[in-house]
Formats: C-alpha cells, structure tokens, sequence
C-alpha cells in the first residue's frame, strides 16, 4: 500500500501570517521523505494540510493523482503519527492498534489478529493486553507506529515522532523506522528539526524555512552540495567566506576573497551561474579544509594561527585564525593524530571542487509575490 | 514547650467541638431512631429495631423511596449526558456566542431552588402539564444541568485534542469519537458529576414539594410524615437516607478520587 503525492503550490495564511508560501513538491510512491526546518517554518502545518486537519488557503494536495481537498481526514489515504503519540489511554495496546481496523468494520477476532501482527512487527507483541500508561516513551511510540500501519494507509505522516525520546534511543528508533519503512514499503513524510535524523533515515530530504522550500534532495546532496545559504549552514557548521564574481577563464569561474582569486568549476555554483560582478558566500565544511597536503590538489586557502582545539573522538575540532586577514576564525576538523597545539602556525589548505558557491542574500525577490 | 503543648491541645478541642457541632445532630438522630418508646427524646429508653421494621412495612414510605430513587438516577443520567454534549461542543467546536452560552447554561446554578420550582410551575400550568414525578425530574435536570456541565468542561483541555484527532484520522465519525474516545477518558469527571447530581438530587426538597402532586418523593413524604408530629420513625427514615448518601459519598470516592490519582 503506498501511493505517490503531489503538492502543488500551497499557500496557507493564519489571520495575516503567511505560514507557507506556495509550496510544490513531488514526492514518488514508497520514499520516506523527511522535511526538514526550524521552529515554525511551516512543517506541521504541511503535514496538517497533507493529513487533511488543515485545509490550504489555496492549492492542492494529489494523492495518487486524485485530488484530496474535500476530502476528510477519515477517507484519506493517510495516517498520522502525533508527536504526543495520542494513543487512547482507555484501551489496551491490542485494542488501540485494532481501532482504525474497527472502525472499518472488522470483526473482534480478526482485528485482535491483525493488531498482533503489527504489534509483533514494531516488538510490542508481549504488552500486547497492557495499557498505554504502563510504557515507556520509546514503547509507545512503537505502538503508536502500529496503530497508525494497522489500516494500511498509502502515506503515513510523522511530526517530530521522535522528538520527547533521549538521544540513544532516538538513533535506535531511526534504524527501527528505516527497517519498518521499508518492509511495508509506504511511503513516509516525516517531519524534523534534528539534521543528523534526517541524514540517517531520508530518502530525500526537504529543507524548509519560513514558509518556503529552501533545498531538496538526497541527504548526501543537501549536505554537500547545498542549494542555499540556510540549507548548507542548517545541514551541519560550515565556514562562509565572502568573494565576488570576478571573470570567466575557459570552463571556469574567477572569484575574487580576501585571500586571493580562485578559478572555481561552474558545478561549484549550485543555485546557478552567477552574473559577473555577483556577491558570493563560498561554503567550505570544517572536514574540507586540512592542514596539510595531501593526495588531492590542494589549495592554500592562508596561513592561520590554531586558537583552540578539542578532541572529539573522530577528529580534532579546531578555531584557527587567519593570519593578516579580517576574516572570522575558520572551524577544521584535523585528523585524530595531528599535533595541533594552540598557538601554532598552520596552513589551511583546500579543494576548488568542494566549494560551494552562493549567491551572498538570498533574493528576497522570488518569493515577494 | 509548654506554649506548643497549649496551642496542639487547643487545636484538638477546637476540632472536636467543630466535629461534634456538624455531627452531634446526626448522632442524635440516629441514636434516637433505636428508641424503645414513642418519642424520639432523651432519655435513651432501650435499644429496638421496631422503627425501622415499621419503616419497612409502610408502603408509602417504600413507594416514596422508589420514587427517589429513579427520580435521581434519571435526572442525573440526563444531565450528565446533557452537561457532557454541551461541553464537548463548547470546547471542541467554535460557536457563535460561546462566552454567553457557556454563562446562560450556568446560570442555573445562581438562582435559588424556590425560584426555579416557581417558573416551572407557571410554565407547566401554562402549557397544561400536570404535575408528576416528571416534572420532577425536569426541576433536578435543571438543577444539576449547570453543575455537569462546568466538572465535565473543565476537564476538557487541549490535552485529548490529539487523541481525538487521532480517532478521527483512524476513520472514526463524529459520535464515535464522542461516545468510544472522550468519554472513556473523561470519566472520572463524568462519575464524579454523576454522584454529585445524584445526592443533590436524592435529598432536594423545594422542587420535588412545589413540582409533585400525587407520586411523591423520600423528602416531601418524610415532610408530611413530620407534620404528624415527631416519631421514632421519621428517625429511623431520616437515619436510612442519610445512609444512602454516606454510601454515594463513599462510590465518589472509590470510583473517581481514586482513579483521578492515577495517572
Ligand atoms: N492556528 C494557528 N494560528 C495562527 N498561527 C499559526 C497557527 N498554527 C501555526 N501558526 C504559525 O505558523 C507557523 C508555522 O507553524 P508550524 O506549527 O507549522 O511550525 P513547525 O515548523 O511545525 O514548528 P515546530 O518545529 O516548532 O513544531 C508558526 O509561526 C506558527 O506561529
Ligand atoms: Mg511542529
């Protein structure tokens, strides 16, 4: 059971807030889909408006090609799972994944059946004549994963279904989800604030910020080669470094920084070929610039002074500070053997191919009207 | 020392007395309502089970308590079921006026018993109703109404919101929601509301006196039994309706403090 959906220019406005600005979106039959974004940039109101609790102030929803707006929230395809799981503290585990399959008329013994299944499915099987308030976090949440897969819906919407468990648990649960994803093959929209989530269990991630579809793609992408400003310093840290489109040299693009020209690849320029004379922000990740060469063609970025540095297991993460530039302290992430101590003179070195370069302010223009 | 020992034996005695003053009268009347004699009046003549026997075996008295008894149960059922619905759709849908609604359905409870027997009583002349336990019932409805209605709408938050939406999602109607979803979950409130309108409906005398005529409640039958003159018996009835309310005291208590403690 699972079934593409189509989002195609939804606008929602509260009073005169407008909590989401035309948004289209495309989404293919079994992906698991996760939007992306800060407090109140419009995710739940999305998953609202796609669940059908919300109706759109304009636009619409298609779900395998068929449009949903009038239709309620009982005859869609949909199931949500509430972030406060929402199950019905009046009924045993059993009775509450067997609901959605009662109120589609199916006998007691059947739905006690199939309930059993799926509380097997997500390991509840065991509790299974216990009462929600006799579980833990994490465990009703299982459950309220089993109710909401018991009626075999084509999209299950997720809010922050993950957001009240500690951290451990939280990447249990993902690997879990990812593993239930994928067994039953429907497709998924889940909703997040926590990047390193979406990394771990998207197909494809959706970034949102202020109403708006930032940056979508598949996590690799939206990580490495990201299409805004917001996206790449959402996705993880990220040193910006102020340049301008100088000229062109062949197949390549000139910028000129603070430390000097760089003949940039056009596949550096995500969000477009930029005009001459344009305000760039170059992006570079703190794991993209190291302070030695090494087989890849480096580039000499310039000599920084190390402020600090703290061992983080996996690597060295370092302030370094530039040495006869204005520019911020750059973040790095040396490797877990090198010998950096504060006050040393390193160089930082990088790879043309890793910049990412944006145009500086966001065209507020495009999304004016 | 002294001063704390003082002020702890000075608390004692205060509630003591307190106790008494509430008490006294209800231990008297039950002490009295065993009286071996005709009259309910010190002294204590003997121990005898005779009032309560005589009680037993008069049939006004037994009809009257029957009466009571499903006048209260009926009443209450409906205005928790009334007191229920007006809730859920105050909290859960908006409405046009939901500030006045919400005060014309309390406004019940500061009008004094006598003024509502009275209004209904012209009404049910008006429309040519006769008086009958119904009438009754209708009185304690409006009674207890406002009562139901602000226990069970003040335990309606957002908290059960998603849980209802939840249901909805899953494919359940409007009724379903209402009746397999909100209702389970609130009823402590709804018992708590029911037990309280059944005591209140239980002992009320006003309405039942003013709305009954030939079918009469414990209350007024106990009014008429008084107008006889003081007896052991009106003892021993007053002594069996007070121990019908202690045991609906003590359900309120089993049944929904109890639960309520409970997460
Ligand atoms: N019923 C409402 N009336 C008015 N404004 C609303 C309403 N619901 C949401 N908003 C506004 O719309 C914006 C988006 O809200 P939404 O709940 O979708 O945010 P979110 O991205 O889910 O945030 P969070 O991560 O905190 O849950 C917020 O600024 C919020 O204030
Ligand atoms: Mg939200």
């Amino acid at each position: 059971m699972t079934a593409d959906v189509s989002l195609q220019k939804l606008c929602k406005t509260f009073d005169k807030f407008r909590a989401l600005k035309e948004i289209s979106l495309e989404i293919d039959a079994g992906e698991f889909i996760v939007l992306l974004g800060p407090s109140g940039c419009g995710k739940s109101t999305l998953l609202s408006i796609i669940g059908g609790f919300l109706d759109a102030t304009s636009g619409k929803v298609l779900v395998d090609g068929k449009d949903m707006t009038s239709v309620p929230p009982a005859s869609r395809p949909t199931t949500t799972m509430f972030q406060d799981y929402a199950l019905f503290p009046h009924m045993t585990l059993r009775d509450n994944v067997g609901f959605g399959l009662r109120m589609r008329g199916m006998g007691r013994k059947d739905r006690a059946l199939k309930a059993d299944q799926f509380l097997d499915m997500v390991g509840m099987m065991s509790s299974a004549a216990r009462k929600p308030h006799e579980l833990s976090g994490g465990q009703r949440q299982r459950v309220a994963l089993a109710r909401a897969l018991a009626v075999g819906p084509d999209i299950l919407l997720l809010d922050e279904p993950l957001g009240a468990l500690d951290m451990k648990l939280r990447r249990e649960m993902q690997d879990e989800l990812k593993a239930i994803q994928r067994e039953v093959g429907t497709t998924f929209i889940h909703v997040t604030h926590d990047q390193e989530e979406a990394m771990a269990i998207a197909d494809r991630i959706v970034v949102m910020n202020g109403g708006v579809i930032e940056d979508c793609g598949p996590p690799s992408d939206i990580y490495m080669r990201p299409r805004s400003l917001f996206s790449a310093n959402f996705m993880g840290e990220v040193n910006f470094i102020p340049a301008s489109v100088t000229g062109e040299e062949g197949q390549l693009i000139v910028v000129d920084t603070e430390f000097g020209a760089f003949s940039l690849s056009t596949s550096c320029f995500t969000a477009g070929t930029p005009s001459p004379g344009q305000a760039l922000t170059l992006c570079l990740r703190p794991e993209q610039l190291r302070p030695t060469a090494d087989k890849r063609t480096s580039n000499l970025l310039c000599r920084a002074e190390v402020v600090d540095g703290v061992f983080f297991g996996t690597h060295f993460r370092c302030h370094l500070q530039p040495l006869n530039a204005s520019s911020d302290t750059f973040v790095a992430h040396m490797s877990q053997s090198s010998t950096v101590s504060p006050g040393d003179s390193v160089d930082i070195l990088f790879d043309t191919a890793d910049i990412i370069a944006l145009p500086s302010q966001k065209q507020e223009q495009t999304h004016a009207h | 020392m002294i001063a704390h020992r003082m002020t702890a034996l000075l608390s004692w005695t205060y509630l003591l007395i307190l106790f008494g003053f509430i008490l006294l009268p209800v231990a008297v009347l039950v002490l009295f309502s065993f009286q071996d004699g005709t009259l309910p009046i010190p002294p204590f003549n003997g121990f005898t089970f005779r009032w309560y026997a005589e009680v037993f075996a008069d049939d006004k008295l037994m009809a009257a308590l029957r009466n009571s008894l499903t006048v209260a149960i009926c009443s209450s059922l409906i205005a928790c079921l009334l007191g229920f619905f007006a809730a859920y759709g105050l909290s859960r849908y908006r409405l046009p006026g939901s500030a006045l609604q919400r005060i014309l359905l309390m406004a019940p409870m500061t009008v004094s018993y006598l003024i509502i027997a009275l209004g209904l009583l012209v009404v049910f002349n008006w429309i040519g109703i006769r008086l009958s336990l119904w009438t009754v019932g209708v009185g304690h409805v409006i009674i207890n109404l406002p009562l139901c209605f602000a226990i069970i709408y003040a335990s309606m938050g957002d908290h059960q919101k998603n849980t209802e939406r939840a249901a909805r999602d899953l494919g359940a109607n409007g009724f379903q929601v209402m009746f397999l979803i909100t209702a389970p979950m609130l009823l402590p409130s709804i018992l708590a509301a029911f037990f309280l309108s059944l005591t209140f409906s239980w002992d009320e005398f006003i309405i039942s006196f003013l709305l009954s005529r030939f079918d009469v409640t414990l209350p007024v039958e106990i009014w008429s039994l008084l107008r006889s003159g003081l007896n052991p018996k009106t003892n021993a009835i007053g002594s069996l309706v007070f121990l019908l309310s202690v045991a609906l005291l003590i359900m309120l208590e089993m049944f929904v403090f109890r639960r309520r403690s409970k997460p």
